[in-house]
C-alpha cells in the first residue's frame, strides 16, 4: 500500500484511475445539504505551508474537513518555521503532535520527498507542490475536469503552454496525463522549455498555432513575472503574442476542445480575459473539482486497508 | 563518544609511541611489501628515511601481501579551521588523511577568517605540524577574502613559514579574466601555480545539480557542463599566453577532459585533477533528493565518469585530488535546496581509485603512485614526497591490502562530520599503515594516536 502521494510518475494508470473514480463518488456528496462524511473522523491532516497559497491550502482543507479529519494549519509565517526552524524539526514537532497526514506546500523541490523519506515521521505525506517540481494533485484534478468534458483520456491531444522549465503543474501533468493515454504537447518559447525535453513521453513545439488545430485541450501556463529580469523573454507584449491565448487563436481550436489554467491567471498576459470566461474555460470548475480529487487522495490514503493507491516507490537508487 | 573508542590505540602502538617521542624517528623493517604493486622486497627505514640495510633492533611490519606506494598528496582539502571547527579541524582532518594513506595534504583558503593573508597561512601550517599525522600544506587565496576582487598578498604567503604555492579561491571561481591574467602573472615571481574552480557565476545563478535529463525531472536548477568549460577554455589560453601553471580542480566533464587534452597537446603548462566522487558517482543518485549527493562542481552523467576516467588513464588528468569537505549533520539532514555542497573524500579516495581504475584495467599500482602522490607533489611543489621508495629518500609511504575489502560506514570515518556519499557501498582495499618521515601514523589499519 501506497503511504505518499508525492510524484505523478509513481502513479499507474489503475491508481490514478482509482483516485478519479473516487473523486467523483465524492463529488455527489457536494449536492447534498450535509457536505460531510464520518470517514477520517478522529485522524488529523497537517497543512504544512512554506509558501503562500491560499487556494490549494483551502481546498486540501475543505476536502479534510469534508472527510471529518480535524486539521491543522501550520503556515511559515506565524509560526515558528519563519523564525529559522528546519525542516526536520518541524517535522519531528508534526509528528509528536501525531499528525496522520501532513500536506506539505514547499518553495524547494524534492521538500516533500525529503519530508516522506528521511526518517523524520512516520505520516503519509501529499505533495501540495514542491518548488519546480510537481503538483500531483493539481495534475489529477486537471485529469478530473478533463475527463469529465472529454470521456475518456486516451488518445486525446493537450497541450500545456508557457513556463514549461518552472511549472510544476506541467511536470505533474505530463506524467499523469501519459499514463493515462493522452498526447501531450508541450509549447514553449526554448528559453522556457526544460532541458532534454526530448526524453519526457510527450512532443513539444516553440509555436502555438499550428498546436492549436489538433488539440482537445489546452491548459495556458501561469507567467511568473520575475522571469522577466532573468531575460527568459523579451518585454510581456512579446511574449503574448507568440504565446499567449487570445479569442483569434481560440477560434483555431476544434469545436469541442476545452481551455483550462491552474490559476492565478494573468488576465491579459498568458489568458485574454475573454477567453478565461468563455464557456471553454474549465477554471472555476477546476476549483470546485479539486476539493473532490483531494478528497479522494486523503481517504486512499488514510482511509485503511483497501484500495491503494499503487505499490511502494523504491526511492534513492544506490 | 565512540569515535574516541575506536581510536584508542593498541598497548603496542602505545609502548610505539613512548619510544618514538623519546628517540626521534624509528627504524623499521617493512618485510615482503610489493612496491608500487611489483615485487616483493623488503624495506628499511633509519631515522625517517629509507637505507639499503636493515637496521638492527628495527621494529618489523609484515607486509606479506600488501602494496607499498609513497605515501597520497592530496592537493583539495577542506580542512575548516579556522572558522568551521564544528565540522573539521586541522588535527581530525589530518588523521582522517593519515587514514587514507596520505602523508600531505593542501589545505584549501575558503576558511574563516580566509588564508589570505601570510598570518592564516602560517596559523594553519603550524596546527598541521602540531597534529603530526601529514604534512599540511596551506593553499593561499588568489584573491582578498576570495571575493574576487583583488590580489590577496600572494608574496608574502610564499615567503612565510608556510612557503605556500597553490594559490586557489576554490569554492569561488577568479571569474573575472584580466584579474586570473594578473593571479597567472604575478606567480611567476614565486614559482606559484594557480589553481582554478571553473565555474561560470552567471551560467550557474542558484545551480543545484548537473543540468540535464535529471535536473528537469526533479525540477532542480542545472549546472551546465559549458559553466565549467568555458572557463577551462579560457584560462588554458591565458596560462599559453602568460606562460605561466594553471591547475584545474575538480575537472567533471567529458568536455573539460577535451580541452585540457587540447591545451597538452600543444604544451601550454596546464595540470588538471578529477575527484574520487567524479570517478564514480553520476547525478542520477540526486533522484532521492539526498543532499549527501549535493557537491560542488556537480555529480554528472555515466558518459562524463567514462571520460574522466580514460582522462586519468592516460594522464589528460594529472591528479585524483578529494576535495574532502566536511559539513556538519545538519548542513545535509534537511531539504536539498539549503543543504550545503560538499562531500568527504580523504579516507575513501585510496579505495575507490582501486575500484574504477585498478580494477578496471585502466591504471597500474604505479600509475595509482603516480596519479595520487608524485604528480600532486609536483604540482604542489612540495619536497620530499612523492619520491620513489629508494634509500636516501623520505619514508613517507603507505601500505595497503589490495585484496581486503570494506563497507563504508560514516560512523567509523575519522573525520569530525559524516557526508560520505560512499555510505553502505562496499569497495575494495584497506590502509594497513602509513608512515611520515619513518613515523607510523597508522598502524595494523588503526590512526595512532600522537
Amino acid at each position: 500500500m501506497k503511504r505518499h502521494l508525492l510524484s505523478t510518475a509513481d502513479l499507474s494508470a489503475d491508481d490514478a484511475t482509482l483516485i478519479l473514480d473516487t473523486a467523483a463518488e465524492l463529488a455527489r456528496i457536494a449536492d447534498r445539504p450535509i457536505k460531510k462524511l464520518p470517514t477520517l473522523r478522529g485522524r488529523t491532516v497537517v497543512n504544512l505551508f512554506y509558501e503562500d497559497s491560499t487556494r490549494t491550502r483551502i481546498s486540501f482543507e475543505t476536502a479534510a474537513k469534508r472527510l471529518s479529519a480535524d486539521v491543522i494549519n501550520f503556515s511559515a509565517k506565524g509560526s515558528s518555521v519563519s523564525k529559522g526552524e528546519s525542516l526536520k524539526d518541524t517535522a519531528l514537532t508534526l509528528e509528536a503532535m501525531g499528525a496522520d497526514a501532513v500536506v506539505v506546500r514547499h518553495w524547494a523541490s524534492g521538500g516533500a520527498y525529503r519530508l516522506a523519506h528521511a526518517g523524520w515521521i512516520r505520516s503519509a505525506v501529499v505533495n501540495a507542490g514542491d518548488g519546480t517540481h510537481e503538483h500531483p494533485t493539481q495534475a489529477l484534478l486537471d485529469a478530473y475536469t478533463l475527463r469529465s468534458r472529454l470521456g475518456s483520456l486516451e488518445g486525446r491531444r493537450i497541450g500545456i503552454v508557457g513556463d514549461v522549465l518552472h511549472s510544476r503543474v506541467a511536470r505533474s501533468n505530463v506524467r499523469l496525463l501519459s499514463t493515462l493515454g493522452a498526447e501531450v504537447t508541450l509549447v514553449a518559447p526554448p528559453t522556457l522549455m526544460p532541458f532534454a525535453v526530448e526524453g519526457w513521453p510527450c512532443s513539444s513545439s516553440y509555436d502555438l498555432d499550428p498546436v492549436l488545430p489538433k488539440l482537445d485541450a489546452v491548459m495556458m501556463l501561469r507567467v511568473q513575472r520575475e522571469r522577466m529580469d532573468q531575460a527568459f523573454f523579451p518585454t510581456e507584449r512579446e511574449y503574448s503574442r507568440r504565446y499567449g491565448l487570445h479569442a483569434q487563436r481560440m477560434a483555431a481550436l476544434p469545436e469541442h476542445a476545452v481551455v483550462m489554467h491552474p490559476g492565478p491567471m494573468n488576465r491579459g498576459l498568458e489568458i485574454s480575459a475573454e477567453v478565461a470566461d468563455s464557456t471553454r474555460s474549465t477554471i472555476t470548475e477546476q476549483v470546485a473539482n479539486g476539493v473532490s480529487v483531494r478528497m479522494a487522495v486523503l481517504y486512499l490514503l488514510l482511509g485503511g486497508s483497501e484500495p491503494a493507491i499503487g505499490t511502494e516507490n523504491e526511492g534513492g537508487a544506490k | 563518544m565512540s569515535e574516541l573508542a575506536s581510536e584508542k590505540p593498541s598497548p603496542a602502538a602505545d609502548a610505539y609511541t613512548e619510544r618514538q617521542r623519546g628517540g626521534g624517528s624509528g627504524n623499521w623493517t617493512i618485510r615482503g611489501a610489493r612496491i608500487l604493486g611489483g615485487e616483493a622486497r623488503d624495506l628499511f627505514i633509519r631515522d625517517g628515511v629509507f637505507v639499503a640495510e636493515e637496521v638492527r633492533g628495527a621494529q618489523v611490519v609484515d607486509a606479506d601481501g600488501l602494496i607499498a606506494l609513497p605515501g597520497l598528496v592530496d592537493l583539495h582539502t577542506h580542512l575548516r579551521e579556522p572558522g568551521r571547527e564544528d565540522a573539521e579541524t586541522v588535527a581530525t582532518g589530518s588523521r582522517a588523511a593519515a587514514a587514507g594513506g596520505y602523508t600531505a595534504v593542501h589545505a584549501m583558503a575558503n576558511t574563516d577568517p580566509v588564508a589570505d593573508t601570510a598570518g592564516v597561512v602560517e596559523q594553519v601550517w603550524r596546527l598541521g605540524r602540531e597534529a603530526g599525522y601529514c604534512d599540511v600544506q596551506p593553499v593561499g587565496a588568489v584573491t582578498v577574502g576570495i571575493a574576487g576582487e583583488r590580489l590577496a598578498e600572494l608574496g608574502a604567503m610564499a615567503d612565510s613559514a608556510a612557503r605556500v604555492r597553490v594559490f586557489s579561491d576554490d569554492g569561488h571561481c577568479v571569474s573575472d579574466a584580466a584579474l586570473m591574467r594578473r593571479a597567472l602573472e604575478y606567480v611567476k615571481a614565486f614559482g606559484g601555480v594557480v589553481a582554478q574552480h571553473a565555474q561560470e557565476p552567471r551560467l550557474t545563478e542558484g545551480a543545484q545539480m548537473n543540468e540535464g535529463e535529471v535536473s528537469s525531472a526533479l525540477g532542480l536548477r542545472g549546472w551546465p557542463a559549458v559553466a565549467e568549460e568555458a572557463v577551462i577554455a579560457r584560462d588554458v589560453l591565458l596560462a599559453a599566453h602568460t606562460g605561466s601553471r594553471l591547475h584545474v580542480c575538480h575537472l567533471s566533464t567529458a568536455g573539460s577532459v577535451e580541452l585540457v587534452r587540447w591545451a597538452k597537446s600543444k604544451g601550454y603548462p596546464v595540470t588538471a585533477e578529477v575527484t574520487p566522487h567524479h570517478l564514480l558517482l553520476t547525478d542520477d543518485l540526486v533522484r532521492g533528493y539526498d543532499p549527501v549527493y549535493k557537491v560542488n562542481p556537480p555529480l554528472r552523467t555515466q558518459a562524463d565518469v567514462e571520460a574522466v576516467r580514460a582522462g586519468l588513464a592516460d594522464g589528460t588528468i594529472d591528479v585524483v585530488a578529494t576535495d574532502h569537505a566536511p559539513h556538519p549533520v545538519e548542513a545535509k539532514d534537511c531539504e536539498w535546496a539549503v543543504a550545503a555542497m560538499g562531500m568527504l573524500g580523504l579516507e575513501t579516495a585510496l579505495s575507490v581509485v582501486q575500484h574504477t581504475m585498478v580494477e578496471t584495467g585502466l591504471l597500474d599500482w604505479a600509475g595509482v603512485a603516480d596519479r595520487m602522490s608524485v604528480r600532486a607533489a609536483a604540482i604542489g611543489s612540495l619536497d620530499g614526497h612523492g619520491r620513489p621508495l629508494e634509500p636516501g629518500e623520505p619514508a613517507n609511504l603507505v601500505l595497503l591490502d589490495p585484496a581486503a575489502s570494506r563497507t563504508i560506514e560514516p560512523a567509523e570515518l575519522h573525520s569530525r562530520s559524516r557526508n560520505t556519499p560512499f555510505a553502505g557501498l562496499k569497495l575494495p582495499g584497506a590502509v594497513r599503515a602509513t608512515f611520515l618521515r619513518g613515523t607510523a601514523t597508522v598502524l595494523e589499519g588503526k590512526v595512532i594516536d600522537r
